[in-house]
C-alpha cells in the first residue's frame, strides 16, 4: 500500500468533484455538519444510524451494507473518497468498514473536512441524489477486525496500541474531553499496550504526517513491526485512524482494529487493567 | 436516541452551544468553556479548538458553534487551548478547577 492508492489531497479532490466513477462520501457521527454544508456532490453516511446495527452492538450485515450503498448510488467499481469531521475519525472508520466488506477502490481525503474548511474550498447545502445501484458486498473480512479474546491473547505477546489521549490511557479521563466524563467503564488501559495517541500521526490541519515521521513515531514508541498489531481506543474510530496509518500508509501486514475498544474492555468482569502512564506487565 | 446512549455510543464532538446539558454535574465535572474571538472582537464561528494537556499533547477538539462557543469536559489542572480558524490562530493557557472555567481565546493572523 502507499499514499497513491489510499489518500487524495484536497487539491486533487477539488479538481475531481465531477469525475465519473469517483464518489465523495462524508461520514460523521452527527450529520448536521453535512446537512448545513458539504463538498459539492458528496453523499452522506451516518456512522450511528447507517453503519451500526440498531439493536445489537455490531456492524450492519453484508446484505444491509449492500442495500445501503445501493441506495446511496455507490457501485462496486466506483472510487470512493471518504472525508469527515473530527480529523477524519469516522471517515477512517468507514474506510476500514469498506475494506471489511471488500470494496476495491477507497481513499481518504487527507485533512478531511477541517482542511477543506480552513482552505476555504467550496461547500454547498444542495441536496445530492445519485441513481441507485446494485451493490454487492463481499463476505466480512475478519482478518482486519479484533475481538476481545484477541486482545486478551495479545497481552504481553504481540503489539497492542492504545491510541486515546494520554489522560485516557492513564485513567485520569474516561472519555475524550469534549464529552462528559461519567461513564460505566473502569478507567485505565490493557496491560502492555503502548500509548501512541492517534493525534501524533496527524498534523494540526488534520493531514497525515510523512511516512518517515510515522515510522519514527511508532519505532520510538517500541512497536515491533515483525509482530501482529491490534489498535484500540474507546469505540474504535480513533483506532481506525491508526489502523489506516499502520496498514495502509506504512504497509504493516497484520493490523487489526478492535472496535469493541475501551467501552467493551473496560466493562468486562475479571480482565486485567493497568493504571498510570506506563504500559504495565502481563499478569 | 437518548443522551446517555448517544454519549456511550459515540466519540464525535457534539454541536457547541452556550447552554450546558442539564445532566452535567458541576460538582464533579471540570468544564472548560468560552469563546473564540477575532482581532476585531467578533465571535469566530467554525473555529477548530483543541484542548492540549500539560505536556502539550492533544486531548480533544471541537468546532465552535454560534457565538464562537466551545466546551470541554476536562479534569483539574493545567491545559492549553489552541484555536485554528480562517481568521487566524491563537493559544491560551488555562488552570482549570472543578466547575465552570470561562476562557476567551483571541485569534489573529
Amino acid at each position: 500500500m502507499s499514499r497513491d492508492n489510499t489518500l487524495v489531497s484536497a487539491e486533487w479532490a477539488e479538481q475531481n468533484l465531477n469525475t465519473d466513477k469517483v464518489v465523495f462520501v462524508e461520514v460523521d457521527e452527527d450529520t448536521t455538519a453535512y446537512d448545513s454544508a458539504h463538498i459539492p456532490g458528496a453523499v452522506k453516511l451516518d456512522w450511528k444510524t447507517d453503519l451500526q446495527d440498531q439493536v445489537r452492538r455490531d456492524f450492519v450485515d453484508r446484505q444491509q451494507f449492500s442495500t445501503l450503498l445501493s441506495q446511496r448510488g455507490i457501485a462496486n467499481d466506483d472510487t470512493v473518497i471518504l472525508y469527515g469531521g473530527n480529523n477524519n475519525w469516522f471517515a477512517a472508520y468507514a474506510y476500514w468498514y469498506f475494506k471489511l466488506y471488500g470494496h476495491d477502490s477507497v481513499k481518504l481525503l487527507d485533512g478531511g473536512r477541517k482542511k477543506w474548511e480552513l482552505d476555504a474550498r467550496p461547500l454547498t447545502a444542495d441536496a445530492v441524489s445519485r441513481p441507485t445501484t446494485t451493490y454487492v458486498a463481499s463476505e466480512l473480512d475478519n482478518t482486519i477486525r479484533a475481538y476481545r479474546d484477541d486482545v486478551l491473547g495479545a497481552i504481553g505477546q504481540t503489539n497492542l496500541i492504545d491510541v486515546r489521549s494520554p489522560d485516557e490511557y492513564a485513567g485520569r479521563l474516561l472519555a475524550p474531553a469534549h464529552l462528559p466524563q461519567e461513564q460505566s467503564q473502569r478507567p485505565g488501559h490493557v496491560p502492555t499496550a503502548l500509548s501512541v495517541p492517534w493525534s501524533k500521526a496527524a498534523n494540526e490541519d488534520g493531514t497525515f504526517k510523512s511516512d518517515d515521521d510515522l515510522r519514527e513515531l511508532y519505532g520510538a514508541a517500541g512497536l515491533d513491526d515483525t509482530k501482529p498489531t491490534i489498535a484500540y481506543c474507546r469505540i474504535g474510530e480513533r483506532s481506525s485512524h491508526t489502523w489506516f496509518v499502520l496498514r495502509e500508509l506504512l504497509g504493516h501486514g497484520d493490523v487489526r482494529n478492535y472496535d469493541g475498544s475501551w467501552t467493551e474492555y473496560g466493562s468486562l468482569v475479571g480482565v486485567p487493567i493497568a493504571l498510570g502512564d506506563e504500559p504495565g506487565k502481563a499478569a | 436516541m437518548g443522551n446517555q446512549l448517544s454519549t456511550a455510543a459515540g466519540c464525535g464532538a457534539p454541536a457547541q452551544t452556550r447552554d450546558l446539558p442539564a445532566s452535567i454535574d458541576l460538582k464533579s465535572e471540570t468544564v472548560v468553556t468560552g469563546q473564540v474571538v477575532s482581532s476585531a472582537g467578533e465571535p469566530v464561528v467554525g473555529a477548530y479548538v483543541r484542548l492540549l494537556d500539560r505536556l502539550g499533547e492533544f486531548t480533544a477538539e471541537v468546532v465552535t458553534g454560534d457565538e464562537g462557543v466551545f466546551r470541554f469536559f476536562a479534569a483539574e489542572g493545567a491545559w492549553t487551548l489552541r484555536a485554528l480558524s480562517r481568521d487566524g490562530d491563537g493559544e491560551v493557557a488555562v488552570s482549570a478547577a472543578t466547575g465552570i472555567n470561562e476562557v476567551t481565546v483571541p485569534v489573529s493572523r
